[in-house]
């Protein structure tokens, strides 16, 4: 072959693929009325849609929806005093502002994230609220947008990254004491069980930032070669893996009542907290094996060949590979725990679903259970669809190198 | 133990998978600057044998000296053994979350504690002596099958070993790939790189090899110059092993 010859061989008996579009009468026939059987069925399932669409819209309208705002703060942060909620929204400004910060600093995700909330908080604003609420929810547009300006600035300054990793480290615990309250600077919030939403929310962070690390720990012990380490990792998960998160919990706040005096009892709600921490470990555990497994013998070989010792082969190589085949396993444990924090109802800690209840007792709000389950549900569904949202991003972006 | 007697001695080396005898007193020696090509069936213990040179696989008798270093269960002496041996796979290993560039200068960066720029100027060096400097920033999938083991070769030599094991390199490539890593594979060669490679590919064997050494059943059957062993092998199993496979 001389050059044109092969120069032409690329492109020749190129067809551009089959056109896959369909008119819609004949969709329509091909999949709903391809027999008089199929017409019956597609007719008696409309009805049925219709029925249930409808029932549910006329429901909707008429429902006394006026007990969600009359009950939003109680809803949201419980007894929390009234006084006091500007450090609630302290809290709500420093992650909006960390979010900004990050989403400054990288774009992608982060940006994505911190823009919706930013948005969200001011449509919020647009409705009807108190003209106090308004401002404060402003706030947060503003926080975001101030972080965001600060981690522009920042971007590629080496000790901006690191600062921006601690700040989101200590976050957490920062926040924690800010709510609770530090004895002689800022009053402590007596009654600290009661916090509605807030409770939930609080209780899913500390569960999943502790979990995580935890469950990870626990599945290279169960892996290990020292045959000690291995026993008391496999003993506990498996011990863990066989009791219901509920009964976990009643002990946690009963059977500690009996057998620990007073003066060294953690308080109820701290005691709730590790028992879903340590629960969810173990389910953790068990999904980053899950990932561990699935990593060839071969990147080990690589890794010890090239010099690295175990803790560097399982730091750099093997764990960064198993944790992202699992993402959506984790990401799924991390869902349930924030929906199992609605349990510490039955251990007499005031979150969300222990609060509605309350509300339902109330003579005023009588036969106001759909409204206030529903708003439950929504409020639930918005948090965990946006966890779901985050790890299909994230999954995306990782994904660059896949095999 | 001086290394005037050979840069790896084998002793009468053993080892069983179970109660499968897989190396049955390997004894051999290598000097400095030699390349040895090993061959044989698949199943005759030859990648347990080199696998063994830098611990991915034990002996459990005999020997095993590499550049004056013994290999025992001291982690201290095989950590030093595996910094001053490359290997190469046949199904490349490289790390699919890491980018070319990060694959060759990661080792360097950890293990010899280089900056990072410096570890990063020598992978990029690394690529380019292996061809690929263009793809520097790309992960293994999205590399061709060539690209990669050229990139695994970067990889290895990053650690600037001594000597070089090459566990069929070529085996999972589609034929038109074969080339580009054994021109590197003969580049190295004769840069004075000590050298054992496994392979099928007897024209490379015949081109570059100092020494061929044919394998079965965990024997050392014949040890040879590629001159000899193409054309007057010594042993009856030799010669039936390269009618079958010259003769196709």
């Amino acid at each position: 072959m001389d050059e044109n010859q092969l120069a032409g061989y690329a492109d020749k008996n190129q067809l551009p693929p089959p056109s896959e579009r369909i008119p819609a009468i004949r969709w329509l026939k091909q999949n709903l009325f391809s027999s008089w059987f199929n017409a019956i069925l597609t007719i008696v399932s409309t009805a049925l849609i219709m029925t249930i669409v409808f029932g549910l819209l006329r429901w909707a309208l008429e429902a006394r929806w006026e007990v969600i705002p009359a009950n939003l703060k109680l809803l949201l942060v419980g007894t929390y005093p009234v006084e006091h909620l500007w450090r609630v929204w302290a809290v709500v400004y420093l992650v909006a502002f960390l979010l900004g910060f990050s989403s400054g600093a990288h774009g992608g995700l982060m940006r994505r994230v911190s823009t919706t909330a930013a948005l969200v908080s001011v449509v919020l604003a647009v409705l009807p609220f108190p003209w106090g609420t308004r401002g404060w929810l402003l706030g947060i547009a503003v926080a975001a947008a101030a972080g965001f300006g600060l981690g522009y600035l920042g971007k590629g300054i080496r000790w901006c990254k690191r600062l921006e990793i601690a700040s989101w480290i200590l976050s957490f615990p920062i926040s924690l004491i800010f709510l609770n309250g530090v004895g002689g600077i800022l009053p402590v919030i007596k009654g600290r069980t009661m916090w509605g939403f807030m409770l939930n929310l609080i209780g899913a962070v500390v569960g999943i930032g502790l979990s995580f690390p935890v469950g990870v720990l626990l599945a290279l012990g169960r892996r290990s070669r020292l045959p000690a380490i291995r026993l008391v990792c496999t003993a506990y998960i498996e011990i863990i893996r066989g009791v219901p998160l509920i009964s976990l919990l009643f002990m946690a706040s009963i059977m500690l009542q009996l057998l620990l005096p007073a003066s060294v009892r953690p308080d109820l709600l701290i005691r709730a907290m590790l028992t879903i921490t340590a629960f969810s470990a173990a389910y953790m555990a068990e999904n980053v094996r899950g990932g561990l497994q699935a990593i060839p013998q071969g990147q080990y070989e690589a890794a010890y060949a090239v010099g690295l010792n175990r803790a560097l082969t399982t730091i750099l190589i093997i764990l960064p590979q198993a944790l992202r085949i699992v993402i959506p396993a984790i990401v799924g444990q991390f869902i349930a725990l924030f929906m199992d924090t609605t349990l510490f109802g039955f251990i007499a800690i005031l979150e969300l679903l222990n609060i509605t209840r309350s509300i339902m007792g109330n003579l005023e709000w009588r036969g106001t259970i759909f409204e206030l389950y529903v708003f439950i549900g929504i409020v639930f569904w918005i948090l965990c669809y946006s966890m779901s949202y985050v790890s299909r991003r994230i999954e995306k972006t990782l994904g660059v190198g896949e095999r | 133990m001086t290394n005037d007697e050979g840069i790896i001695i084998y002793r009468d080396v053993h080892k069983w998978y179970g109660d499968f005898h897989v190396l049955r007193g390997i004894t051999f020696t290598m000097q400095k600057g030699e390349v040895v090509v090993i061959c044989g069936p698949s199943g005759s213990g030859k990648s347990t044998c080199i696998r063994t040179i830098n611990r991915l696989e034990e002996h459990q008798r005999g020997q095993i000296i590499v550049d004056g270093i013994e290999l025992t269960n001291d982690l201290r002496n095989i950590e030093a053994i595996r910094r001053e041996v490359g290997i190469v796979f046949q199904q490349f290993n490289l790390f699919p979350h890491l980018t070319a560039l990060q694959n060759v200068s990661l080792a360097p960066f950890w293990v010899l504690k280089m900056r990072k720029s410096k570890a990063e100027e020598a992978a990029m060096k690394l690529l380019e002596r292996v061809g690929i400097p263009e793809q520097a920033q790309k992960y293994p999938a999205q590399l061709s099958g060539g690209q990669q083991q050229r990139v695994a070769i970067a990889r290895a030599l990053a650690m600037t070993p001594k000597i070089m094991l090459f566990d069929e390199p070529t085996s999972a490539l589609d034929p038109e790939m074969i080339k580009e890593v054994l021109d590197v594979m003969r580049n190295l060669a004769r840069s004075g790189m000590t050298m054992i490679v496994i392979t099928h590919e007897m024209g490379f064997a015949r081109e570059v090899a100092d020494r061929i050494i044919f394998f079965d059943y965990g024997q050392l059957v014949e040890e040879n110059t590629p001159e000899e062993f193409f054309h007057n092998p010594k042993h009856e199993r030799t010669k039936l092993f390269l009618s079958q496979i010259l003769d196709y």
